[in-house]
């Protein structure tokens, strides 16, 4: 089963080697976004500090919205999809096996680049370590709930709209909880803020996958 | 009785936009879904109707 | 055509019903099919929209003639007659639509699918009015049309899952799987709004927001109680009415290559 798992993810980590240009991509995304809010807002260092952990993370969400569609599209188009589906290994672990994909293709990138966004939002030291913490163990839940708005709108008129308005209103606690144990670190209870994320995590992935198979069911019947 | 007047009632104490644009619009959206609601009922009686008389005729071509 | 089409949905009927069989399971059972049901529905709700009308009536005396003047809010108050059963409403709804998409999905009864679409967009409208009631009291009573209390982000929160919830749905042509799909979202959505309410509430007492909380609201009055919970239950009313007619309306929609609804014209 485990081996399945790693042949699944190495596979598709290959696959994304072989069109590198897809995760380059998510990454000029986010740094474009992110620089455009100090244009909008003004350049105030007080007020960039102020926000700069709600605009990383927002502009984080959408990052990784913008492969979501990716997740299972091309497997659903070539037929491979089925065939996983039909082999004995539960789907669920295909699930997981497409979303370690993902994390590690778009989630994990973001980390260092977020650290050198965060210094030109003039973050400290200290609040840097605590943002690619809550970013790494954020965006793992972020792409379990993508992988439920990706099975279910596989196959269907506007997916890629349609992903974003089933998502990111579900988002939305990683989003508190992650913007909220930055600029609110050193602060008393604060940490709180990580242990939230964590538990959201272990809840998001027992539940997600079983959602998300059961979308995968439903696209392939 | 809460209400000297017409017009005090009316006022609502001051409040009056706030209180009356809440009500009116509630009742506005309820009357809206209520006909969207005869309208979507009607139409597919309509295209029964519709689809059996076009039936009927076709049979009565053949018989 | 029109028979070998109607012969099918009568065999999935019969397939349904025989998933279970025994003792008082049958009477439910039998309204559980889409022919049984559409009379059934077309007969009761007129007595749920006469209820929500004599209801929504005795509701408006209570809160206009009946209760007495706010004597910190005024008279701005009297919104929350609407305001609070809009807003349980909503968050009602979208619970027993998350549990009938539930039983659909894994009993695969058409009837319970078309119950949660037949819902959905009463709920939104309930979300709305309640947004929109919230910004009309806040705006008096706070001094702002909008502030981002707890309650009204996870209420706003709550209509983009309920237009998510309707998106889906109508995006799929093919109407089981659409049952399905949305099922699955709504089932997620249902997990997830307990969890958005609290962290939206975490948020909240995080950037000092709290200090305008409607938890504020002085000390309420019996009579103020009893005007919301009679406004309540003609909100009742009004949805079941509505979510009846409309189920009505998505049954001969889906149904209308069969024999039943054909011979429906005819009597």
């Amino acid at each position: 089963m485990l081996d399945f798992f790693v042949r699944l993810v190495r596979r598709d980590l290959l696959l994304a080697w072989r069109r590198r240009a897809d995760v380059l991509t998510t990454l000029a995304f986010y740094v474009v976004v992110v620089t455009l809010f100090p244009l909008g807002i003004g350049a105030e260092p007080q007020l960039l500090h102020a926000v700069a952990a709600g605009v990383l993370w927002v502009c984080a969400l959408l990052a990784s919205l913008l492969s979501l569609h990716r997740m299972f599209a091309a497997d659903h188009a070539d037929g491979t999809l089925e065939q996983l589906l039909l082999s004995p290994q539960p789907p669920t672990l295909l699930v997981l096996g497409k979303v370690a994909a993902h994390w590690l293709t778009t989630g994990a990138p973001l980390l260092p680049v977020a650290a050198v966004l965060g210094l030109q939002f003039d973050l400290e030291q200290s609040a840097l370590g605590v943002l690619c913490l809550s970013l790494a163990l954020g965006t793992p839940s972020l792409s379990l709930l993508g992988a439920v708005g990706a099975a279910l709108t596989l196959g269907t008129r506007g997916g890629g709209l349609l992903l974003g308005l089933l998502v990111l209103p579900l988002c939305a606690p990683v989003l508190i909880f992650g913007a909220g144990a930055v600029s609110g670190w050193g602060n008393p209870g604060a940490e709180a803020n990580l242990l939230l994320m964590g538990a959201y995590l272990l809840a998001a992935a027992a539940f997600c996958p079983w959602a998300a198979a059961t979308g995968l069911r439903i696209a392939v019947e | 009785m809460q209400w000297s007047s017409l017009e005090a009632f009316v006022a609502m104490g001051g409040y009056g936009p706030y209180v009356w644009g809440s009500y009116g619009v509630t009742l506005l959206v309820m009357a809206a879904e209520v006909v969207t609601l005869a309208r979507r009922h009607h139409a597919i009686r309509r295209l029964i109707d519709l689809r059996a008389s076009l039936t009927e005729t076709e049979h009565e071509e053949q018989a | 055509m029109n028979g070998a089409a109607g012969g099918r949905s009568a065999l999935a009927d019969h397939n349904n019903d025989g998933l279970s069989m025994s003792g008082q399971g049958k009477l439910l059972y039998r309204f559980a099919s889409p022919q049984a049901f559409y009379p059934l529905a077309g007969a009761l709700w007129p007595w749920f929209a006469a209820a929500a009308m004599v209801l929504g009536m005795a509701g408006l005396y209570i809160g206009f003639l009946v209760a007495p003047t706010d004597a910190q809010q005024g008279d701005a108050y009297r919104i929350i007659f609407i305001h609070v059963p809009a807003a349980w409403m909503s968050m009602f709804i979208y619970i027993i639509m998350a549990a009938w998409a539930g039983l659909g999905l894994v009993l695969n009864t058409r009837l319970s699918s078309m119950m949660a679409s037949a819902l959905a967009p009463t709920g939104a409208m309930f979300t709305f009015v309640a947004l929109w009631t919230g910004a009309l009291w806040g705006k008096p009573t706070w001094g702002a049309w909008w502030v981002w209390d707890a309650r009204l982000t996870s209420e706003l929160l709550l209509l983009f899952l309920y237009l998510g919830f309707m998106a889906l749905h109508g995006a799929i042509d093919d109407p089981r799987r659409a049952d399905k799909a949305a099922a699955v979202i709504a089932l997620v959505g249902v997990v997830n709004v307990p969890i958005i309410y609290f962290s939206v509430q975490w948020w909240n007492t995080l950037h000092q927001g709290a200090s305008v909380s409607m938890t504020a609201a002085p000390k309420m009055a019996r009579i103020m109680l009893w005007g919301m919970l009679v406004m309540a239950l003609s909100f009742w009313g009004y949805a079941i009415a509505a979510t009846l007619v409309r189920v009505r309306s998505i049954i001969l929609e889906r149904e209308r290559h069969s024999e039943w609804v054909a011979r429906l014209r005819a009597a």
